[in-house]
């Protein structure tokens, strides 16, 4: 069973020519079939989390380890990453002008399965899973992300990871800016991936809201740079009444 | 701006990204009595070297120009050698294919030299290649004209001429090494249909400098790609004037700027006439120490040419540090009664966000820079509509990136 292990992550970031300690000892395992949350105020070093597992070169890792299997992920590149089997779906999206969805995917695909997938069935599964998000066909042939709008993105993002099936899947604020029709189609999106029980997901969100279409199996707290509380899932609903801010406070002392 | 009356949208000169250092993107719209573009040039336009100055460097056509790496194109000590380039054409039935003297009545018709290298070639060669379509001949096969370059110093002319409502495709290739100064008239008769791709595929040590002038007649269409890769120093001067009203021209380029190569592109496009159209699109990447692209792009809308409807782009793209742009467009109106005239320019670096993204989804580095480039340019290729052309093109964009990656 495909298990991805953060123990005591610490992680820098360059900026205004000062390095800023952003995760500040980070311990989380994710298990094949599991769904955790990480919830926490703005700031809080969620993203950061998220960018880092996925290898940014922006974000700077001081100490800790990180890795999938066993296998060593901090020492892999970013696309040796996503083969190993983690993927990340983005808050922003980035627009690839001149290549379009379709050969985007392929592309992909052929990187990520070690081999090109055979042309009739993979524009069967692209096709299917393209309509299941309620896609229209003629989003194949957009350039990737140009023009998109944010509930487009998303629903791009979500249809990687339906076709890329990953043993990790990193969420990072799939729900923000979404109505709700969109959130909804979105989330049946990561219930089918999730469904399978053949990955692991680390759904990283500001809100509740997204938690009534996707159960999860642990919450976690994220503030001031680590995990500051676990538990079920009744965890969500006391944030939901009463916030962040007790964490946010007992955040800025620590 | 105030005689501009059908509010013509004259904007958009923008920098794509934080421009790479010492890259300069440019950009003036004048509404002018006096032609700048006319006047900029440090003599009038003439068929003989001795009406130009030999130049020093700081003059505003040659200012981008390292005049050192010209061989002497420009200094008139460039001699002929006879083993300079040899030309091969090839043609479908009904085309006429002739080598002539120069005093041939059909030399020069499409435009006059600009500069001292382009009237240097007109003054210096010997016999030109005048390659004809009947009036009314359909080609459904390109015209293949072979340049290749034997080592040595050469002068050449070419005139490719279209008789009313012909159409045709040219391809004019040139390969190996030469130093060679070569200008090409394109002559279109009303209602002709020319398609032109001049691929500049040079070895590396090659300087090539020329000046291509298209006449369009009435309602004629013209279709230039100029595709630049090779050569140490390459400086075209694609230009274009109408001779009679509802002319189109479309002016495509792509250039693949190497470490130490300099590709220069000036365009010009003279709406003489009223009611007719042209759009500019030029797009070059970059890579290497001291790879160096200048791209001008001169549209002159005289205020006779009422109906004109222009736009022009450059766009560089940018994918290593030492590589410099210099990317100039210029418009200038002298009537406000058109349909449209604009241009836009935009200079930036690979995006290291685009590379992150694909990667992020398992694609290899390098496989990431080839999506990325091969699409930065297929617009323009999938427009050339010669097949073996675009893949000897995407072929030798995969190349330019391996030997980046190596």
């Amino acid at each position: 069973m495909a298990t991805l292990e953060i123990r005591d992550l610490h992680v820098t970031v360059e900026a205004d020519n000062a390095t800023k300690e952003i995760l500040k000892g980070v311990d989380l395992t994710v298990k094949q079939g599991e769904t955790h949350a990480i919830m926490g105020p703005n700031g809080s070093g969620k993203s950061t989390l998220a960018y880092s597992l996925a290898g940014h070169p922006k974000y700077t890792i001081t100490s800790g380890t990180v890795t999938l299997d066993g296998e060593d992920v901090l020492e892999m590149s970013v696309d040796e990453r996503a083969r190993a089997g983690l993927f990340l779906a983005m808050q922003y999206p980035v627009e690839v002008p001149g290549v379009s969805v379709s050969n985007f995917l392929r592309t992909s695909a052929t990187a990520i399965r070690g081999e090109a997938p055979k042309l009739r069935t993979w524009v069967k599964e692209v096709k299917e899973t393209m309509e299941r998000l309620h896609m229209d066909p003629s989003f194949a042939e957009r350039n990737v992300n140009e023009g998109f709008s944010g509930g487009e993105k998303k629903r791009h993002e979500i249809l990687q990871l339906e076709l890329l099936k990953p043993k990790v899947a990193i969420l990072d604020e799939t729900d923000s800016g979404l109505d709700v029709d969109a959130l909804r189609i979105v989330s049946e999106g990561v219930n089918r991936v999730r469904e399978t029980g053949e990955t692991g997901t680390l759904l990283i969100t500001h809100y509740t809201r997204i938690l009534r279409y996707i159960k999860p199996d642990h919450v976690h707290v994220f503030a001031g740079g680590r995990i500051v509380e676990s538990g079920g899932p009744e965890l969500a609903d006391k944030l939901e009444n009463e916030g962040y801010e007790a964490y946010v406070k007992g955040g800025a002392s620590a | 701006m105030a005689e501009a009356q059908n509010s013509p949208t004259l904007n958009s000169v923008r920098a794509g990204g934080p421009p790479p250092a010492g890259s300069t993107t440019a950009g003036q719209i004048a509404v002018a009595a006096e032609s700048t573009v006319a006047t900029r040039m440090s003599a009038p336009p003439s068929f003989d070297v001795a009406d130009f100055p030999v130049p020093h460097g700081r003059e505003e056509e040659w200012r981008f120009t390292p005049l050192e790496r010209l061989r002497g194109l420009h200094d008139g000590t460039a001699v002929a050698t006879g083993d300079g380039v040899k030309v091969d054409v090839q043609a479908p039935e009904g085309v006429t294919v002739e080598t002539v003297g120069r005093d041939d009545a059909r030399i020069g018709r499409a435009g006059t030299p600009v500069d001292r290298v382009a009237a240097q070639a007109y003054s210096a060669f010997e016999k030109a290649g005048v390659v004809t379509v009947p009036k009314e001949t359909v080609l459904t096969e390109p015209i293949r004209i072979a340049v290749h370059g034997e080592g040595g110093v050469a002068y050449g002319h070419q005139v490719v001429e279209l008789g009313a409502f012909a159409e045709a495709v040219v391809v004019i290739d040139h390969t190996g090494d030469a130093v060679l100064a070569a200008n090409v008239d394109y002559v279109l008769g009303d209602g002709a249909k020319l398609t032109v791709v001049s691929v500049q595929d040079w070895d590396d040590k090659a300087v090539h400098v020329g000046q291509h002038n298209a006449l369009i007649g009435r309602d004629a269409t013209f279709k230039s790609f100029v595709v630049t890769f090779g050569g140490d120093l390459v400086r075209l001067h694609p230009r274009v004037a109408y001779a009679g009203t509802g002319g189109e021209a479309e002016l495509f380029g792509l250039y693949f700027t190497d470490a130490g190569q300099h590709q220069e592109h000036r365009l010009l496009v003279d709406h003489n006439t009223p009611h007719c159209k042209s759009n500019v699109a030029y797009k070059g990447a970059l890579q290497g120490e001291a790879a160096h692209a200048v791209w001008i792009g001169d549209v002159l809308i005289e205020a006779k040419a009422e109906g004109t409807d222009t736009y022009e782009m450059n766009r560089n793209l940018v994918l290593t540090d030492g590589a410099r742009v210099d990317s100039v467009p210029n418009l200038e109106i002298e009537t406000g009664e058109i349909v449209g005239a604009g241009h836009a320019s935009a200079t930036g670096r690979f995006d290291d966000e685009q590379l992150f993204y694909l990667m992020a989804r398992g694609i290899p580095e390098h496989e990431a820079r080839r999506l990325v480039v091969r699409g930065f340019f297929a617009e323009l290729v999938q427009q050339i509509g010669v097949a073996d052309i675009q893949e000897r093109l995407l072929a030798k964009i995969d190349q330019e990136l391996e030997a980046a990656v190596a």
